[in-house]
């Protein structure tokens, strides 16, 4: 298992469970990146990577929010690192965590309309500056 | 044992609901009626213009305001992305820009010319305005790099300013990605043959994006 990557889908409902059975059993205490893919009419995939530094395990956790699905359980919880990476998540792709402490725009203005990552974002050429 | 501490509520800071900023910036940009020393000041220069033959005074003493101005061109420092590491290189002891009087300024209200050296964002123009606005007249852009110019690789994505010109108005172009301190220098030169014009030229436009504000 040493150096390899494993990818574990799991429905969205269990995503929290999942990532604390990553987290106390498997020991992947170091949270990497948390992102998303726009699959267009099959909806959004969240998708993170966790490792487990020691003894060199990677892991993908996937999971599908379905279609026309937004709303995702946070990882906040479950490591505090998360907590920029969802708010980036939210900002480029309008997927909500759920019971996420702080979930405002992070790279983007406040005041911005859309999300611009996402497969069918429009840019609007009437905005300020374009 | 644990300590809970709330989450700090930190409001998100809106340029346009700084009010008293605004008026601090309006206050100090325009002059106001009992200004009586510059009105004074104005009304004699206006006087000696319209005599006959007075034109000679006057444009001899634009020569040497615009020699004044062109030789000690102060540029604001405000560094935007990787073009700030050749402007950097430009203000530096190989290059030494200081020779034409420039010394860079870390306060836009003692600077005449705003290097836009890097892209802007449009999370960034407003602020890249309100320094503009900050400078005092008379004051230059130069836009620096591809970025700047144009938008530059970026001009398709999403979040770009297409074109520093849209938010401040620029003097000098100058291109590359980034361009080498030789070329920053030649447009500086450029610049100054401008800043020597200065007054046949006219007087400046106010910024053709303020409508998009």
């Amino acid at each position: 298992m040493a150096g390899t990557l494993v990818t574990v889908d799991a429905p969205a409902e269990r995503w929290q469970d999942l990532a604390r059975f990553t987290k106390d059993d498997l020991g992947c205490l170091y949270f990497n990146w948390l992102s998303a893919i726009d699959w267009k009419e099959q909806g959004f995939e969240v998708v993170c990577r966790v490792e487990n530094l020691e003894s060199k395990l990677a892991l993908m956790l996937r999971t599908k929010l379905g279609a026309g699905g937004l709303h995702c359980a946070t990882l906040t919880s479950v490591w505090k690192g998360a907590d920029w990476m969802e708010r980036e998540c939210y900002d480029m792709f309008g997927v909500i965590f759920d019971g996420h402490p702080d979930l405002r725009r992070i790279l983007l203005g406040q005041d911005w309309e859309g999300h611009p990552l996402r497969k069918d974002f429009v840019e609007a050429q009437y905005a300020p500056y374009r | 044992m644990e300590v809970k501490r709330p989450l700090p509520q930190i409001p998100s800071p809106v340029w346009s609901d700084v009010k008293d900023l605004q008026e601090w910036e309006k206050y100090h940009q325009t002059r106001g009626d009992d200004d009586k020393t510059s009105n004074a000041l104005t009304a004699i220069a206006d006087a000696i213009h319209h005599m006959p033959g007075g034109w000679i005074v006057t444009t001899s003493t634009d020569k040497i305001f615009n020699w004044a101005r062109k030789s000690s061109i102060w540029p604001v420092t405000f560094g935007l992305a990787c073009c700030a590491i050749e402007m950097m290189a430009t203000f530096a002891s190989r290059f030494d820009v200081e020779r034409f009087g420039m010394v860079p300024w870390a306060s836009p209200r003692h600077s005449d010319l705003m290097i836009v050296s890097g892209t802007v964002t449009i999370k960034m123009a407003p602020m890249l305005k309100r320094i503009y606005d900050q400078m005092p007249d008379p004051k230059w852009v130069i836009s620096m790099g591809s970025c700047a110019n144009s938008g530059g690789p970026f001009r398709h994505g999403y979040h770009v300013v297409k074109g520093v010109d849209r938010v401040v108005p620029v003097d000098v172009y100058v291109p590359g990605c980034p361009p080498t301190p030789d070329s920053l220098m030649y447009g500086i030169l450029k610049l100054q043959d401008q800043v020597g014009e200065f007054q046949k030229t006219g007087t400046r436009g106010t910024a053709p994006a303020a409508d998009h504000n």
